[in-house]
């Protein structure tokens, strides 16, 4: 990741470049995408299933966002802005669980 | 004190805040309109977390909670619309490059191939719907269980292919006015990567919306 200076240029070179390495990524989604729906069909515990495929699901994310939208090209404290407002609303959001498991516990005391 | 007087005291200073002002380089030395669509695809993202955790709400509170998916035609559906989706993300990079090299025809050739692929998804999408509608899945009512599913399914689907939608709309403009000269590489570029946000949103509906509603 760029900490300065011009990435114009190298931004540039990086789109221009070889499509090799980007169909690679794109293989690579796919292969993840496809492990998804191999996910859905194990005999595993709901919980598990949603923590293998949010795990998978944030692979992919992360290779499309740092190779086809070419973030690991931009400068570092543009990622910094961007990752840490995402995470930290992201993590905020997370304060709904407590209440939905009193909700569930409160159906099931009926 | 006469206006003159203050433009002569304090003149050369504010001449100079100015100055610095216009030549001050633009934040994280991008365009500003890629700084834009960085800023909105941020807020979407906010927004479709927002409903992704609702629905996961909704979900884990409401025993009973529907899993009417099956193989088919549902999962061989969702797979399909993915692999299109996908794709059309790769088609979408080598559209960006052509751009950017001055390959006219190729990038308008690639931007053409993403808005078929996303037309092709949404056609796929609203088959889907047509067939789920077909099953007796309302907004707030449905066969298998509670009510609620089908309010968080459309609610996130029908955002998602809206997206979908406004990207095929807005890249079919901007490849339009890329060919007549009034658009440029950074304009595909930028709409490029509204796409691949599309794209991104779609691998988080997929297991959560879809996957973890099979029926087994």
């Amino acid at each position: 990741m760029n900490t300065g200076g011009h990435n114009r240029d190298e931004m540039s070179q990086d789109l221009s470049g070889s499509v090799a390495k980007n169909f690679v990524i794109y293989v690579c989604m796919l292969i993840i995408a496809g492990l998804q729906f191999v996910v859905a069909y194990q005999h595993i515990d709901s919980s598990q299933m949603f923590l293998r495929m949010f795990l998978l699901a944030i692979v992919e994310a992360g290779l499309a966002v740092m190779f086809f939208m070419h973030m690991w090209m931009e400068r570092r404290n543009f990622f910094v802005t961007v990752a840490v407002g995402l995470i930290f609303v992201l993590t905020m959001m997370n304060m709904i669980w407590s209440d939905s498991f009193r909700l569930l516990r409160f159906q099931l005391l009926k | 004190m006469s206006e003159a007087n203050l433009t002569t005291m304090g003149g050369s200073h504010v001449m100079g805040a100015h100055a610095a002002g216009a030549l001050e380089e633009s934040p994280y030395r991008m365009p500003s309109k890629k700084l834009v669509m960085w800023l909105f695809i941020m807020s979407d993202a906010v927004t479709f977390a927002a409903l992704l955790f609702a629905y996961g709400y909704l979900r884990n509170a409401t025993p009973g909670w529907p899993r009417p998916f099956h193989f088919s035609p549902t999962v061989i559906n969702a797979m399909v619309m993915t692999f299109v989706l996908v794709t059309s993300g790769f088609t979408m990079l080598i559209a960006m490059r052509a751009a950017n090299l001055g390959n006219k025809a190729g990038a308008l050739r690639w931007t053409f191939i993403t808005v078929v692929a996303g037309i092709i998804f949404a056609l796929l999408h609203i088959r889907e719907w047509i067939g789920l509608i077909g099953e007796g899945l309302r907004l707030f009512q449905n066969p298998w269980g509670s009510g609620l599913f089908g309010a968080a399914f459309f609610t996130i689907t029908g955002l998602h292919l809206s997206h979908v939608v406004g990207g095929v709309i807005a890249l079919t403009v901007v490849a339009l006015g890329y060919q007549r000269g009034r658009y440029d590489a950074g304009h595909i570029e930028i709409w490029g990567l509204y796409w691949h946000f599309v794209d991104i949103v779609w691998m988080f509906v997929v297991p959560f919306v879809y996957l973890l509603n099979i029926a087994h």
